[in-house]
């Protein structure tokens, strides 16, 4: 197919691969070599893999089995709101099941399946051998494994959280007892945190670990919008744990962050949640639509038309999508200015959808007659439940219609409409797609036929009547309903449809697990793509990609000539592993110049223990169990720091290595150049909109209260905290100054301003904390004292780490695993330190400079 | 094959004539949103036709169209069309705000109070307020507006054939306004998920003519009627013995409770606790076995009377009309 098109142009200073493949014997060689350092491996060490795609796989087919428990979770429903009045489960069972199918869908599929789905493909679309940090995405996956069966297994004890999957107080703070809450909140946030992890890693991969050539206008959509979600997901769920925070904080120790009576507000969680919760709509959504960006062109057979369209529109919607969450709130009583403003707000973002949805229409008009193999019929079909999701969408925005629609099941057709048909169809489509990528095997066509037409029959069946049942009249999360409603025969409707929607999952199900020992490989590139994932052979090797390409055009196996052929010849960068070491190349986030040769990781069972001690302390304080706890994240803190000691940054055995057509790179980066510098950076964003929030939560008390800070509460003085806060600035120079003492390479003044900093940081956590209590500080009597305290802590826990990591820095030169030029510890710690003094800078400004001039 | 299409049909509108329909309007608001929504529901289909035509088209038409006219199609089709009709939906449908939260210069009359899971109301009659509770009258043809309010959870105030719904938020007191313009029974429910009760939170509300609006809330202000037989003055004694009136009030009488509803006129309510009809079953069913009726509710079950003195309370509170 490749040589029906015209190659693109391509600009003077690109490389061409070699002109003649290396001997038949040197190439062997080096697929000896490369072979055996990317061997996976074998009987129980299977699991202390960390390669994207054995992680990448476990994470998508656990996501999975999640979407089928969330599933069976809604049958059981369906059951129990066949008819009026029917007993098949109780009230108390009907709550745990509707909290837990919308938590485990959201949280423990729809976010983590594109992180999961993109942890295996990306870097084979980008042509890199690995993402940056196989060892993150393996604690990440861990996490997530041990929260999720957490969280699930908690059903089956009949201690599944009740309070729907908003959770909104006072209803969980005051009313719920049991530990269903807690096992809601800590389970969550620590899902959430692996959440995160995956994102700087999927965040680095793309602005990094990109094929030289690749420059910002040929990446491909996929990566482009993964980028967007990946930022939305830094900032949407850092609100969330802020409020999971103060609403776990409430719930033990009865600080009373959303307690009227004492200052405090429940709309204030409303907002947090939302803030989260309305980008998070955004994000399980847009990740689909990028699999419809890839498999589009593929079937039209002809390159995405409008690319500046559909990636400025994919920037807009992530951009927009911080601005409506209000639109969940619209029947919370706020003012009507606001509501018109949030209303249009919410309209808006139809443009962006339209123009994306447009762009694929026409790129399918431009293209040839597609053929209606299994993933586009996903697609047509996801369009058309989409598209009614949408349409329904615009009704909901539009304030006087959501004061009748709001909460009532129309609302349960509409996002059903947006995230299966959105979301699910095009995951289901993309499976059928990528399949041949992971065994080499085809799924099967007939099948995938049948899966579909249950499929998407079952969910018109289902979901369709929903809007007219909400409209007359049947409220969201009612386990039962009365007859005289005459809502019987709408709702022994859908329930027929949801079984036949789940038969064609079955169906689905049944084609991925079959046994396919005797039937053949796939082709290669069975679907005449043109992105560079499908030069994988079949079945695939371990290593990834043969060797890293050098990229002109957004479908090169489409317009470069012999693309595949040099690949696989090694004609490319990285065609060996002559130190027998995991490699990849770094190369710039704008124009992917390449910048370093990057060692990665290998297989470990340090990240599975550092997972099991962190989930520990969330787990044993669910129950109160508060040593455990404390035992446990000692444990994983110092498995933590054993994996970071023993795995990042090692100093290489050379500074630099030829890695092929001519070109040497070094082998040792720090600073803005470096991946790590990339994840600590992005990792601190994250950390710093989680303080905002809870700063947004200080000041959105404020406004609700008449007085804020209120008229008897305990003044903290300028002293003791300014005291605080020059000890940390101390700090926080101590060590920017050891940076530059290490990187001059003068011990002498490096261990003693690294000591001065650690002192002057423990001084200044401890004069912060004295501050309230020396003015005796009652957390539990009003929110306002409640919010200092919280503050105080946070800056305090932020210094605490900051000591840990001073510490690190100073061991590290100590046993020579850091030296003058090779400093990417000292520099990454003083990143994470000029976070810290904005933290403390804020956190004084509003905790002792507010109430001064309030 | 055209004949079951019509039996289905009408199954699957029946529904529209429904006490809790917001298609079967009966109030101001509920007209108007209708109205939009039933324009959204055209015009919405319409654009859900052309957009799938056009799709299946592109994906299956033979011919190859030009890069051009993909272009023009994209800026037309994705930007200017949904820029122009969403901004016309706009200007239409916030118009119908105003009516929606406009309160007037009056403090409001009526004061809604959801609580698990039940709804007390108080209307303003001069100076003194009248409670009642699950059953809210209305006169048609003005406009009623309230204050709503919650002691506990956060519960959501609805009635679709009258209008849009609104929360009740502890800490905030926040307005909704509703304008029968047809006499008539209509239900109502609670939206916000507020408990293990959630689904059974109903009330109704009746809309009559403003006469005898006025004469339904003079009679609910005159305090409980006196036991006119022995078992209802028998009733009436257990009925304070047993320390009903810590939770209810029967103005008139020693029972002043202020936790659960008043039962002054409980007689002349149709239904109980807003789930049941209002009859002696009912009522002996509700000391009974309360948490039957209304899972993790707060009133205990009086197990320890007996079925005579379980009779005699249930037909006191039938008397109180």
């Amino acid at each position: 197919m490749s040589d029906e098109r015209e190659p693109r142009r391509r600009e003077a200073d690109d490389v061409e691969p070699l002109a003649e493949a290396p001997s038949k014997e040197v190439r062997e060689a080096q697929e000896e070599r490369l072979r055996a350092t990317w061997k996976t491996p074998e009987g129980w060490r299977y699991w202390s893999a960390v390669n994207n795609s054995e992680v990448g796989l476990w994470y998508t087919s656990l996501c999975l089995i999640f979407l089928f428990f969330g599933g069976v979770l809604a049958l059981v429903m369906r059951i129990q709101l066949a008819q009026p009045g029917s007993d098949f489960v109780t009230a108390d069972q009907f709550d745990q099941l509707f909290t837990m199918h919308g938590s485990v869908m959201m949280f423990l599929f729809a976010v983590p399946v594109f992180e999961a789905f993109s942890i295996m493909v990306l870097p084979e679309m980008l042509g890199a051998r690995d993402l940056p940090f196989p060892r993150l995405s393996a604690f990440g996956f861990w996490c997530f494994a041990i929260g999720g069966v957490f969280f699930c297994g908690s059903i089956f004890f009949d201690m599944g959280p009740r309070g729907g999957w908003f959770m909104y107080p006072p209803l969980t703070t005051d009313y719920l007892g049991g530990y269903g809450p807690d096992i809601w909140l800590l389970g969550l946030s620590f899902i959430e945190v692996a959440s995160i992890a995956a994102a700087v890693e999927l965040l680095v991969g793309i602005l990094k670990t990109r094929p030289p050539g690749m420059r910002i206008n040929l990446i491909p959509l996929y990566a482009w919008y993964i980028l967007v979600v990946a930022v939305m997901i830094l900032f949407a769920f850092p609100p969330l744990i802020a409020g999971d925070v103060l609403l776990e904080m409430e719930r033990l120790l009865d600080w009373p962050f959303f307690d009227p009576a004492r200052g405090g507000d429940p709309l204030l969680w409303q907002h947090l949640f939302w803030i989260f919760g309305h980008p998070e709509v955004y994000i399980v959504f847009l990740p689909s639509v990028a699999l419809v960006a890839i498999m589009v062109p593929t079937f039209a057979k002809t390159p995405m038309v409008g690319y500046s369209w559909v990636v400025l529109a994919a920037l807009g919607t992530g951009f927009l999508s911080f601005g409506l969450w209000v639109h969940h709130m619209f029947t919370t009583g706020l003012p009507g200015i606001s509501l018109g403003i949030f209303s249009a707000a919410s309209e808006s973002i139809a443009v962006p959808t339209g123009v994306q949805i447009f762009c694929f229409i026409a790129t399918l008009m431009v293209g040839k007659k597609a053929e209606l193999r299994v993933p586009l019929l996903f697609v047509l079909g996801g369009f058309s439940t989409f598209v009614i999701g949408g349409l329904t969408g615009v009704m909901v925005a539009l304030v006087p219609f959501d004061m009748q629609a709001h909460d009532t099941y129309f609302v349960v057709g509409h996002l059903h409409s947006v995230l299966i048909g959105g979301t699910i169809f095009p995951i289901v489509g993309a499976v059928y797609y990528f399949f041949p990528l992971v065994g080499g095997k085809q799924l099967s066509e007939k099948l995938g036929r049948l899966a579909f037409w249950l499929m998407f029959i079952g969910f018109n069946i289902t979901f369709v009547p929903m809007h007219l049942t909400g409209l007359l009249g049947m409220p969201r999360r009612v386990f039962t309903y009365p007859e005289e409603l005459g809502l019987g025969t709408l709702n022994l409707v859908s329930t027929v449809g949801s079984f036949v929607l789940a038969s064609g999952f079955l169906v689905f199900a049944i084609d991925v697990l079959r046994r396919k020992k005797n039937q053949p490989y796939s082709e290669r590139n069975p679907w005449g793509a043109g992105t560079i994932e499908w030069s994988a052979p079949m079945p695939d090797e371990a290593w990834g990609i043969r060797s890293i390409p050098e990229i002109d055009s957004r479908y090169p196996l489409w317009d470069q000539p012999n693309f595949v052929r040099d690949i696989d010849e090694g004609r490319f960068y990285l065609p060996d592993a002559e130190e027998e070491l995991r490699e990849t190349l770094v190369t710039s986030p704008i124009d992917a110049k390449p910048v370093q040769c990057l060692r990665v990781a290998g297989p470990t069972f340090k990240t599975h223990l550092a997972a099991l001690g962190v989930g520990g302390v969330f787990i044993f304080t669910t129950f109160h169990w508060y040593w455990p706890a404390l035992a446990s994240g000692v444990f994983g803190l110092v498995m933590i720091l054993n994996w970071l000691w023993t795995g990042t940054a090692p100093i290489p055995e050379k500074k630099e290595k030829h890695v092929g057509l001519g070109l040497t790179l070094p082998l040792y980066v720090s600073g803005p150049g470096a991946v790590g510098w990339w994840a600590m950076m992005i990792t601190m964003l994250a950390d710093l909109v989680a303080f905002m929030a809870l700063v947004f939560g200080y000041f959105f008390y404020w406004t609700a209260n008449d007085t804020w800070p209120p008229t008897d509460a305990e003044d903290l003085g300028l002293l003791w905290p300014l005291g605080g806060l020059g000890l940390g600035l101390l700090a926080w120079t101590a060590t920017a100054m050891a940076r530059r003492f290490n990187r001059a390479d003068r011990p002498g003044l490096f261990y003693p301003a690294l000591a001065l900093g650690a002192l002057a940081a423990l001084a200044s956590g401890v004069v912060l904390l004295w501050a309230p209590w020396r003015v005796g500080m009652d957390p539990t009597r009003h929110a306002y004292p409640a919010m200092v305290w919280l503050l105080l802590i946070w800056c305090a826990i932020h210094l605490a780490v900051g000591v840990i990591m001073q510490g690190y820095c100073f061991a590290r030169r100590a046993a020579k695993r850091m030296d003058a030029e090779h400093d990417a510890d000292i520099v990454n710690v003083t990143l994470y330190w000029h976070f810290v003094a904005l933290t403390l800078l804020v956190t004084v400004a509003a905790v002792a400079g507010f109430p001064k001039v309030s | 094959m055209r004949n079951r299409a019509l039996t289905i049909a009408p199954l699957l509108f029946a529904g529209c004539e429904g006490v809790q329909s917001a298609l079967a309007p009966a109030g101001r608001d509920a007209e108007r949103i209708a109205n939009l929504f039933w324009a959204m529901v055209v015009g919405g289909g319409v654009v859900w036709l052309i957009v799938m035509a056009v799709a299946v088209y592109g994906a299956r038409a033979k011919h190859e169209h030009s890069e051009k006219l993909a272009g023009r199609f994209i800026l037309w089709g994705g930007v200017v069309f949904p820029t122009v009709t969403i901004t016309a939906l706009l200007i239409g449908g916030l118009a119908l705000l105003p009516p929606t939260l406009d309160l007037g210069p009056d403090e409001p009359r009526l004061a809604v109070v959801g609580e698990q899971f039940w709804w007390r109301a108080r209307y303003r009659q001069g100076d003194q307020w009248v409670e009642v509770a699950n059953e809210l009258h209305l006169p048609t043809g003005r406009r009623t507006a309230m204050t709503l309010e919650s002691p506990d959870v956060i519960h959501a105030f609805w009635v679709p054939s009258l209008g849009g719904k609104v929360d009740t938020i502890p800490g905030r007191t926040n307005h909704i306004a509703y304008e029968p313009t047809r006499a008539g029974t209509y239900r109502g429910a609670c939206t916000e998920y507020c408990g293990q009760a959630h689904a059974l939170m109903a009330f109704h509300v009746v809309a009559e003519e403003p006469a005898a609006f006025e004469t339904w809330l003079a009679h609910q202000a005159e305090p409980a009627t006196e036991p006119t037989d022995a078992e209802a003055t028998r009733g009436a004694a257990l009925f304070l013995e047993h320390g009903c009136g810590a939770c209810h009030a029967v103005r008139g009488t020693e029972a002043a409770g202020v936790i659960g509803p008043d039962l002054t006129h409980v007689g002349s309510r149709a239904h109980l606790g807003g789930v049941l009809p209002n009859d002696t079953a009912s009522l002996v069913r509700f000391i009974r076995e309360p948490e039957a009726i209304k899972p993790d509710v707060r009133m205990p079950a009086f197990t320890t009377l007996s079925d005579a003195e379980t009779a005699a309370i249930a037909h006191y509170l039938e008397g109180l009309r």
